[in-house]
């Protein structure tokens, strides 16, 4: 439940005071609220916990981490598995 | 040695494994809070890895596993009335309330949909103005901020058909019940990782001091946990009750503090019942009165009732690490993953669920 992925944000936008970014986990990108991450901008890595980033982290680590996630079999709860594709997201070009 | 090779930084792992047989001099019980760790402990076999004399048990910091049987059984009345849009994450689902689950609730009619943000949530409700869209509010701190802003941004927009059903759960006053305990036998702890993240480890150092108790801030990846036991034997063996951060890559002292902000101007402490545990006085987290138009408790009439706990299973002692998944008779006989008799069978993250998907063959005759 405490799960977060790390993805790279690929654009921002900001609508009516939202700050949401278009991030990739693996080959998926997903909507990701920024607003705890104030500081992120296009190009960073943000560990993203039920649709908002939480932290940043360095590109190495979150390599790293999401292999491993993948590894274990836990980014299937997330819809995020690379093998499986979940209703409603776009898959990154 | 078995499970090694199976690590990414395999050089690592061994030296780390190496330096915890040097170290450790005597017996020592470890836990592990949240259940994302006893996840990849049980996946490494990292129990079995460490020194005979560590003793790993395992927390209640699963909230799917200690969401109330009350709240659980107000979900799926809410759930069931023809109105209404049930939306939660998805390991909700599954957990028996005590006379059904959400998942009977959504085959026997019921609208109830998955998601994996508050922020679908919103979209839903926006997308259906008329029908009135429940969100299932579950969580430690890692999960409130984000369930916070779901209904801050209601508000701001004034959707009048979004509420949320609200049982959030807070990390240290468990561990202070446990500590306080008689019965308690854990001499160190490793703090949960993305918890710490947004709440950083104050309130760790303040247990810490008053409990003379080591703590380890850790992550969720195999050599993270590894380090995290090495550091925290290392504080126990030279008598040592501080708190020390193994994952500083995403953890500071003070922790996220936007994400803090919006939690404390949209919720507020109130005692919380865990499932399986009792009543843990200021252990949870509620909508403020500001906010009672969006508290699904307050919008729909359900009665407070009191179940209970299906008499075999004892995951009350595991959540408390008492006693381990493997001492209950039921455990992978009457109780499996596609049967659950508790919490912890249900959630991938629940003790039980992991014994029973990395060590069942090994156990059970």
């Amino acid at each position: 439940m405490c799960l977060a992925v790390p993805g790279k944000i690929l654009a921002i936008e900001e609508a009516e005071g939202n700050r949401v970014g278009r991030v990739e986990f693996g080959g998926i990108t997903r909507p990701v609220q920024l607003d705890f991450v104030p500081e992120a901008v296009v190009g960073d890595y943000v560990v993203t916990h039920v649709g908002f980033a939480i932290s940043r982290v360095d590109p190495e680590e979150a390599e790293r981490t999401f292999h491993i996630l993948h590894e274990m079999g836990l980014l299937e709860s997330e819809g995020l598995s690379p093998d499986h594709q979940s209703e409603g997201h776009d898959k990154a070009a | 040695m078995k499970y090694l090779d199976e690590y990414r930084d395999e050089r690592i792992a061994r030296a780390l494994v190496a330096d915890l047989h040097r170290c450790v001099t005597r017996p020592w019980v470890l836990m592990e809070i949240c259940g994302g760790q006893t996840h990849t402990l049980m996946r490494y076999g990292i129990d079995e890895l460490v020194p005979k004399e560590i003793t790993l048990v395992h927390g209640p910091g699963c909230p799917v596993c200690v969401t109330p049987l009350e709240i659980i059984d107000k979900a799926i009345r809410i759930a069931s009335q023809p109105e209404v849009i049930f939306v939660s994450y998805g390991d909700m689902l599954r957990v028996p309330g005590s006379e059904s689950d959400l998942l009977r609730v959504k085959a026997a009619g019921g609208d109830v949909r998955v998601v994996y943000s508050p922020m679908e949530a919103l979209k839903i409700a926006r997308a259906n103005p008329q029908r009135q869209v429940v969100f299932f509010g579950i969580g430690f701190e890692t999960t409130a901020p984000a369930n916070a802003m779901a209904v801050w941004q209601a508000r701001r927009e004034g959707l009048r058909n979004f509420s949320m059903l609200a049982s959030h759960v807070l990390v240290p006053p468990a561990i202070r019940l446990l500590l306080r305990s008689p019965q308690n036998r854990v001499q160190g702890f490793i703090a949960p990782g993305h918890v710490c993240t947004v709440m950083g480890y104050r309130e760790y150092e303040e247990l810490a001091r008053e409990f003379r108790v080591p703590f380890v801030v850790g992550g969720f990846e195999p050599i993270d946990l590894l380090e995290a036991i090495s550091m925290l034997v290392a504080q126990l063996e030279e008598g040592r009750a501080e708190v020390e951060n193994q994952y500083v890559r995403s953890v500071s002292q003070e922790g996220n503090l936007p994400a803090q902000a919006i939690m404390r101007e949209v919720f507020e402490i109130c005692d919380r019942k865990w499932r399986g545990v009792g009543l843990i006085p200021e252990s949870g987290l509620r909508l403020r009165p500001d906010f009672a138009a969006y508290d699904a408790e307050k919008v729909f009439d359900v009665a407070a009732c009191s179940a209970e706990e299906p008499a075999e299973c004892i995951s009350a002692q595991v959540l408390q690490g008492l006693r381990k998944p493997i001492d209950c008779p039921a455990f992978g006989r009457r109780c499996t993953p596609e049967s659950p008799l508790g919490a912890p069978m249900v959630s991938a993250e629940g003790a039980c669920a992991a014994y029973y998907l990395y060590r069942r063959l090994a156990l059970v005759s």
